[in-house]
């Protein structure tokens, strides 16, 4: 089983370029289970065709210490299995400790176990990786390939640039790797060029290019991804191929994080680009 | 009646525990690090937490106990407590040079979501764990499980320490779960007389019942070594006593060394105890030898001499699953009626479990996981017992009800003897039921009138 987790800003669009992928894994006949460690517990609403799922947090709130496994999980598109880890309501309690809690009791109740026969495990993580909880996903043993979802704006790339040092602590004493960058434009100048050359600073590649596209945006209306939406828009055709390139990915590293003053020259450069 | 507040009246109560019936995870994490030799115990969290398991411990068992603490302060709090640990565990290496140092987390370093194996191999990259050296580390935090949790959690971490070599050592590793020092002496002793070689993990007899030599020791003699614990994966098979306390480490030594494992009850009372001594007479081939057949019929004698004092008595009993469950089915076979039960620790089995053994009784039964004292008392209130089983804190309700108490379990803060006396085996089934008649007949002998006030009993 590969286990993989989705970083990036908040508002990038982890969940929709994950849940899309996940789509296209489906396709390619893998057997998957989506996590989502985020207390809005959104991230598993287009496989779901809604927020149907009560989160494992939910659970654990109303019905006590004894959760079974068909509790909190419930299948979605294709197959995948749908797990939300939720939360506290906003402003109260502590949800990193909430994914804590939720991750430690999937493992418990054998949600990895060899006879669910998965291929897959996504891990789909709220915004940055700012405290002990948030980074449980990558704690030795947990996920082991981490895809940034990034764009050509500044604090995208600034927040991946931090959650590579997320990343860089625990790969020193883990087998956690990052496996590469996913670019989910949004139309900036020389967008690809600048991720790609971002991408080789950090050590590592620009996995796939998402274009922008209403289409996305009108599945999501529909509460469905792009492929079960209309299997034949070229925007499906875009996810297909990032998870083909996910599921033939072999390059996992560690990454090599810079300082705040190279990634502004960096931005410049792009930048001054288009300028000219 | 210090507890006259309470109602007998039961209502619903979904958010509030009142006289809880269990304690911290850490106490259970630190009660098994010091079964292990040259071990000290480290608390990963704030200073309090680590002087308040420590006065825990030696308050049950009237020994010195050594453990370290990360001591976090705010900035640890906000930047988590790596630095503090890495730290620590250079200078208790440098200061104290312990085999091994246990760590456990606290609730504190826990929400942080500090990682103790990931910071434990950044000790090890920098070379902070001399050769030869451990660490060990479990995750303990209090808002979930018990006491039992924790110590089931560090006894985990234990198993973790095998290294198997992939020849059989020709031993049989017992994990005999949080039993009193006493009880694991009496345990060796049992595997002895039957003639199998052991790993018993842990093992904290000789070290929280040690003699006054007018010497201190920091480690004490006792303890199971790392020699052994490493050697565990290349035994024969494990016998883990108690679903609770020990089942974890069992079942992973079965998963990750392929050490096939028999869960069976604490050997407490006369049936456990026959399991048991069967299970190790299986395991070595052997037929039961003749002392031990002695030590069970004199108990079997007991019984039945004094079965009329036992007949029918209603008993109310609280504390840690393992050792309930043995209780219970203990007290069913020489006839009495364990009708309240309550533990602190959570787990639904531990109903079920309760269920089964009393069914037959022909009593209405009371039983609760998750439960407080709170609760059993209401109970004795609505169908009053004529014993309670309970560690010190049901000296109030003993108190209160007027009801004759058999202090076991833990904590026992009051009174003395459960370090050196055992409660397993068949002679620890003597001297339960010495107890237990003890209170019963004291009792008699102060309420029965002088026409009925008898010499011989």
């Amino acid at each position: 089983m590969r286990k993989v987790a989705i970083y990036g800003k908040g508002g990038i669009g982890k969940s929709t370029t994950t849940q899309n992928t996940v789509a296209g894994l489906v396709e390619l006949g893998r057997k998957i289970m989506v996590v989502g460690c985020d207390p809005k517990a959104d991230s598993t609403r287009l496989l779901l065709g809604g927020l149907a799922q009560k989160s494992v947090l939910d659970t654990l709130r109303e019905e006590g210490e004894d959760v079974e496994l068909d509790d909190i999980r419930k299948e979605g598109y294709g197959g995948t299995w749908c797990v939300e880890s939720g939360g506290p309501e906003p402003g109260v309690g502590c949800a990193g400790r909430g994914i804590i809690t939720s991750i430690n009791m999937l493992e418990s109740l054998g949600a990895y176990e060899d006879s669910e026969a998965l291929d897959y495990a996504f891990y789909d993580v709220l915004g940055d990786v700012v405290c002990g909880g948030f980074a449980m996903p990558i704690r030795d043993g947990k996920a082991e390939e981490i895809y940034i979802v990034v764009s050509g704006e500044m604090m995208a790339m600034y927040a991946a640039n931090n959650i590579s040092k997320g990343i860089v602590k625990f790969a020193q004493s883990g087998s956690v790797r990052l496996g590469g960058l996913i670019c989910n434009s949004r139309a900036v100048d020389n967008e690809a060029e600048m991720i790609e050359k971002f991408a080789a600073k950090l050590g590592t590649k620009m996995i796939h290019f998402v274009p922008r596209h209403n289409d996305v945006q009108r599945a999501e209306i529909n509460r469905k991804t792009v492929i079960e939406w209309k299997p034949e828009v070229p925007q499906a055709e875009v996810y297909r191929e990032l998870a083909k390139a996910i599921d033939e990915n072999k390059d996992f590293v560690i990454p090599t994080p810079m300082e705040i003053e190279v990634l502004e020259e960096l931005l410049m450069e792009y930048g001054l680009m288009q300028a000219a | 009646m210090l507890l006259r507040h309470t109602p007998k009246e039961i209502t619903e109560r979904k958010a509030l525990t009142i006289n809880p019936a269990k304690t911290c995870q850490p106490i259970g994490a630190m009660y098994a690090a010091l079964g292990v030799h040259g071990c000290l115990p480290h608390s990963h969290g704030s200073q309090g937490c680590c002087a308040y398991h420590r006065s825990a411990l030696t308050r049950h068992y009237k020994e010195p106990v050594s453990a370290s603490t990360s001591s976090f302060t705010e900035g640890a709090s906000v930047f988590g407590g790596q630095a503090n640990m890495l730290q620590a565990i250079n200078n208790i290496f440098t200061v104290y040079n312990p085999e091994v140092i246990a760590v456990h987390t606290t609730c504190l370093s826990e929400t942080i979501g500090d990682d103790l194996p990931q910071i434990k191999k950044k000790a090890e990259t920098e070379g902070k764990i001399p050769a030869g050296k451990h660490v060990i580390s479990a995750s303990t935090p209090s808002y979930s499980g018990s006491h039992v949790t924790g110590f089931s959690n560090m006894v985990k971490a234990m198993a973790d320490m095998a290294e198997p070599t992939g020849k059989k050592n020709g031993k049989v590793n017992i994990i005999p779960g949080w039993v009193e020092p006493a009880d694991m002496e009496e345990i060796k002793r049992l595997t002895s007389m039957v003639g199998v070689q052991t790993i018993l993990f842990p093992d904290t007899s000789g070290v929280l019942n040690g003699p006054l030599s007018g010497e201190y020791k920091m480690f004490p003699d006792g303890g199971t070594t790392v020699a052994e614990l490493k050697s565990s994966g290349d035994s024969i098979g494990t016998l883990a006593l108690g679903e609770w306390c020990s089942a974890d480490a069992a079942r992973f030594l079965d998963k990750a060394h392929k050490v096939p494992c028999s869960v069976l009850d604490m050997p407490f009372g006369l049936k456990a105890t026959d399991r048991f001594i069967d299970a190790l007479r299986t395991v070595a081939g052997v037929t039961v030898p003749d002392e031990l057949s002695m030590e069970r019929g004199q108990l079997v004698d007991l019984i039945s001499d004094m079965h009329q004092y036992f007949y029918k008595k209603k008993v109310a009993l609280a504390g840690d699953p393992d050792q309930l469950i043995a209780m219970t089915e203990f007290l069913v076979s020489i006839d009495m009626c364990p009708v309240h039960i309550v533990t602190g620790t959570p787990g639904k089995k531990f109903e079920k479990r309760i269920r089964e053994i009393t069914k037959d009784m022909g009593c209405e039964v009371n039983v609760k996981a998750k439960g407080d004292l709170f609760q059993l008392h209401q109970w004795i209130k609505n169908e009053p017992v004529d014993l309670l089983i309970c560690n010190t804190y049901g000296k109030y309700i003993a108190r209160d009800e007027d009801i004759p108490l058999v202090r076991w379990g833990f904590p026992i803060l009051d009174r003395q003897g459960h370090q050196y006396f055992p409660t397993v085996g068949y002679k620890g089934g003597l001297r339960l039921l010495e107890k237990i008649l003890g209170v019963i007949m004291d009792r008699k002998d102060r309420d029965d009138p002088e026409e009925t006030f008898e010499l011989v009993l």
